[in-house]
């Protein structure tokens, strides 16, 4: 299996007494979805800022595709943040003009069909839309480009159930078999149906990485189960 | 519609399971072509890895068959499909024996509750084991 994100002695130190990202070590292979999960404050969303580029680790080695992570690896690296970064001013025809512009391997035909099967009006400004449709919009976005890498942070947090299930059922249908899709999240009972391979996090630490059908087989519980179990307080 | 999946085993056995059933039952005929991985995938809401992982399992074992860039079909083997039927069948037998066992009762007596739902006194053929 061909390695996609190689990660050594991790670290981002934020000062001496909050070490969010503590040495961490992992290898994650091309062709999975993998779950980022831990409890709030467990280092994930730090974690995949370093991944993206937007932080800059205190020490330690990120490659994607074995590539240093900047200009590079963002060109293949689709990212949804766990806030939107984009302005309620905007009609969704613009965004789609600022994410045309911005990415080479963005499909307008791929989002325009998915809009339009969600029912959202391309000149409506983000703004009017509710939250649930925001976040659906932003994640049709995400998954219109033809990535290596799919980093989504928190995407189904906030949202109704349906509106989850039309989210998880997006990220199965448009990411493509040799992509990686790392899918952080508190909500496990919900995803953990679609996910190849778990992360669990604690304190900056990694806590497990191992597959959900092992977590099964060898625990005789649900990942969500087995996770309140691990980090019961 | 979503597969309902337990919670407390590995997925792709439950995937096997269910593509068994449909094969058993006859939603998917004895050579009859299968939908691909990825549409199953999504159908079931699961990862299509899941669902390769499962389909490797039913090859292994016969019951589909893949050819080349057709795609996969469901064996022609008759007796392959009523073994597995038989085995399915045993493991629904054995969950209500175990269920049985737990309120008190032998496995004889488990027997004598199910003829009695059927209304038939007793069979003694089937007293044998």
């Amino acid at each position: 299996m061909n390695e996609l994100i190689e990660i050594q002695g991790l670290t981002k130190a934020y000062d001496a007494q909050h070490v969010a990202v503590n040495n961490v070590s992992l290898m994650l292979p091309q062709g999975k979805i993998i779950g980022l999960l831990g409890p709030n404050g467990s280092g994930k969303t730090t974690l995949i800022k370093m991944l993206n580029g937007l932080l800059t680790p205190t020490q330690g080695v990120i490659r994607i595709g074995g590539r240093p992570v900047g200009v590079e690896t963002k060109a293949h690296v689709s990212y949804l943040p766990d806030r939107t970064y984009l302005s309620g001013n905007k009609k969704v025809t613009q965004i789609l003009d600022f994410f045309c512009d911005f990415y080479a391997d963005f499909s307008r035909e791929r989002a325009i069909g998915m809009l339009g099967s969600l029912g959202v009006d391309p000149d409506a400004r983000m703004g009017t839309l509710s939250k649930g449709t925001k976040e659906k919009v932003q994640l049709i976005l995400v998954m219109s480009r033809e990535a290596d890498l799919y980093i989504l942070d928190e995407p189904i947090a906030g949202v109704d159930p349906a509106a989850r299930d039309y989210i998880l059922r997006t990220i199965l249908n448009n990411y493509n078999p040799n992509a990686t899709v790392l899918i952080s999240t508190h909500l496990i009972g919900d995803v953990e149906q679609v996910l190849d391979e778990v992360i669990f996090m604690r304190y900056g630490h990694l806590v497990l990485y191992t597959s959900v059908d092992n977590i099964r087989e060898r625990h005789g519980k649900s990942v969500d189960a087995y996770f309140r179990e691990v980090f019961a307080c | 519609m979503a597969w309902e999946l337990d919670n407390d085993r590995p997925i792709y056995a439950q995937l096997v399971e269910r593509l068994q059933v449909q094969v058993v039952s006859g939603v998917y005929q004895p050579g009859g072509k299968l939908p691909s991985v990825r549409e199953l995938a999504a159908v079931a809401a699961v990862n299509p890895n899941t669902m390769q992982k499962a389909f490797a399992e039913l090859e292994k074992s016969g019951l589909i068959i893949t050819q080349g860039t057709n795609g996969r079909v469901v064996t022609e083997d008759e007796r392959l499909i009523q073994d597995i039927k038989r085995q399915l069948a045993k493991r629904h037998g054995e969950a209500y024996f175990s269920a049985m066992e737990g309120l008190g009762y032998t496995r004889i007596q488990a027997v004598g509750i199910l003829q009695d739902m059927e209304g038939r006194g007793e069979v003694e053929d089937e007293r044998a084991d």
